[in-house]
């Protein structure tokens, strides 16, 4: 065995600086007033208290949020993966006039970022009527270039022979769709979905825009006005932060080698 | 039925089937993203003020305004800074991390899912836990450099610390994301390459920067690539953290300045040539980019 004592001693430095803020938060989360304004900072609570998080429930309709959040983001993600596998497959699958056109346009999209656009798009949107509603949250999200152009690299990548042999078996173009294609291309399909279910979750520039009522607001738009509107008490903050963070790490924890997976296969389909 | 169209032959059934599929996404793409695009640029050359409903043509004068405005220069200046100070640092830590991971320890899925945890979380709940760590009497950041016996700074408060503070933030928060590419990309390079070399005498500095990092570096310049534009794209953190753009708007960054000038100011016209501006910078990154990488990236 070659020595590695110093490689552990390097990694846990950097693992203790990785996890000291949710360490921090979860522990500040159950402080109270007099634990937090103090100097120099205490670690621990002097007593665990859950007051915290009723107070939350009580400044805000946090269950609210939380329930916009998961509508949007589950809505935003099947959404745009189904329209998504529909582009790709006829631009990996099917032969039509124009096809190098309508992907080279849409590959031309992934050089416009939202940023870039947003102006207009809001006033699109408030132009439909749709500012302030689920609607204007989660149509403009729908199209993904990249989502597009990703699926389309994979599905190519599966057999033309496939095809052919359903073909001749006398299946129609949506039961290849469905029946050959999709199977076929199950990590692409989840990586897509994890990467967009993340995305759309943590979603914030958009939501902040399009909406202007507090029933409306999702988990992080909601919790950036609790700091400016709440007074911005530091531990009703973590205590807030955490019931946020605390379902996403919970499905990170069961989950995480998909995770892992899925950004090691993006990074390197790249 | 057959039919054909330049010299090709389609089927009939399957050009139909094919823009029936592409129709939703093309739509969308039309209203969200092409439509958009035209009239951001259309909307920079006019006075748009959502406050008093004006709108009339003003050429060049959006722009003129936004390029004498110390504060979108500053913006530019803010996102250079991010950017430069932020990818270096970025590069190395999460190669070296990786590198460490690659060395057959043990533990290696706990390492790694602990690194990786800060990216799964929103940024918004995270950026809310380092403004409390930053805080320069409450937070235990000066506590513990203090420790050290480094002096405390002022952190977000002081406009000479205010954007590294954002970038320490961002550097936590992304770390995990690019050691998990780098160490995907060291586990697919086969270990024969630096058997061989070390048989020939070579030590782990020489095959590390002859052999490891050249077949590294599509992996190194995708990292560069999406560091830079995700760079140019940078807003939830400053928002949060300094909702005002920090002391002496030294954290604002473009978006940022964007995003003033069109929801808090009401100014569409500019804050539309902002957005063009901005626009023009990321292609051109993005265009300088292809082109060095054709040029340096060895693909084997």
């Amino acid at each position: 065995m070659r020595k590695l004592w110093w490689v552990y001693v390097l990694l846990s430095i950097g693992l203790i600086a990785m996890l000291f803020p949710f360490f921090w938060m979860v522990l500040s989360a159950f402080k109270s007033n007099a634990d937090v304004y103090v100097y120099p900072p205490k670690w621990f609570p002097s007593q665990w208290n859950f007051d915290n998080f009723k107070r939350v429930f009580e400044m805000v309709p946090f269950a609210l949020y939380f329930f916009n959040s998961l509508l949007v983001t589950v809505l935003v993600t099947y959404g745009q993966l189904f329209i998504s596998v529909l582009a790709a497959f006829a631009l990996s699958r099917l032969k039509f006039p124009f096809k190098n056109a309508v992907f080279m346009l849409i590959v031309s999209t992934m050089l416009m970022p939202f940023v870039v656009t947003m102006i207009p798009v809001f006033l699109i949107v408030s132009a439909f009527r749709w500012i302030d509603t689920y609607q204007g949250l989660v149509i403009p999200s729908l199209f993904s270039g990249f989502s597009i152009i990703f699926l389309r690299q994979f599905f190519i990548s599966i057999p033309q022979d496939l095809q052919d042999a359903a073909m001749i078996d006398g299946c129609g173009f949506f039961r290849i769709l469905f029946q050959v294609i999709l199977p076929n291309a199950k990590p692409a399909i989840a990586t897509i979905t994890l990467f967009n279910f993340l995305g759309e979750w943590r979603n914030y520039l958009w939501p902040l825009i399009v909406t202007n009522s507090t029933k409306m607001r999702t988990l992080p738009v909601g919790l950036r006005y609790l700091m400016t509107e709440g007074g911005g008490e530091y531990h009703l903050m973590m205590a807030a932060s955490l019931m946020a963070i605390l379902p996403v790490l919970i499905v990170y924890l069961f989950s995480e080698k998909q995770f892992i997976k899925s950004v090691a296969f993006t990074g390197l389909k790249s | 039925m057959k039919v054909r169209f330049r010299g090709e032959r389609y089927y009939l059934r399957e050009i139909g089937v094919a823009w029936l599929c592409l129709a939703p996404a093309l739509g969308l793409a039309v209203v969200f993203v092409f439509i958009p695009l035209v009239e951001v640029c259309y909307l920079s050359f006019t006075n748009w003020d959502l406050l008093r409903a004006t709108k009339s043509w003003v050429g060049w004068k959006n722009y003129e305004y936004i390029f004498k405005d110390q504060k979108f220069i500053q913006s530019i200046w803010n996102t250079l800074y991010f950017a430069g100070v932020k990818i270096p640092l970025d590069l190395v830590l999460s190669l070296f991390i990786a590198v460490l991971l690659d060395k057959r320890i043990r533990g290696l899925r706990f390492y790694r899912a602990s690194y990786f945890a800060p990216v799964v979380i929103p940024v918004v709940a995270a950026s809310l836990i380092w403004v409390w760590l930053f805080d320069p009497g409450l937070g235990p950041l000066n506590q513990i450099l203090g420790l050290f016996g480094i002096s405390p700074s002022r952190w977000l408060h002081d406009p000479a610390s205010a954007m590294f503070s954002i970038v320490l933030f961002s550097l936590w928060k992304g770390l995990g994301y690019d050691i998990v590419i780098f160490l995907a990309g060291l586990q697919g390079i086969p270990p024969t390459y630096s058997e061989a070399a070390s048989i020939d005498g070579a030590g782990s500095w020489n095959i590390f920067f002859k052999i490891t990092l050249p077949l590294l570096s599509p992996v190194i310049f995708f990292v560069i690539l999406m560091g830079i534009i995700n760079s140019f794209k940078i807003f939830t953190e400053i928002s949060v953290m300094t909702p005002k753009g920090g002391p002496l708007y030294s954290t604002g960054v473009i978006v940022f300045y964007i995003y003033q000038q069109a929801f808090e100011n009401y100014r569409i016209g500019r804050a539309a040539a902002a957005s063009i501006v901005l626009f023009f910078l990321i292609l051109a990154i993005t265009m300088v980019q292809r082109k060095l990488g054709r040029k340096f990236v060895d693909y084997e």
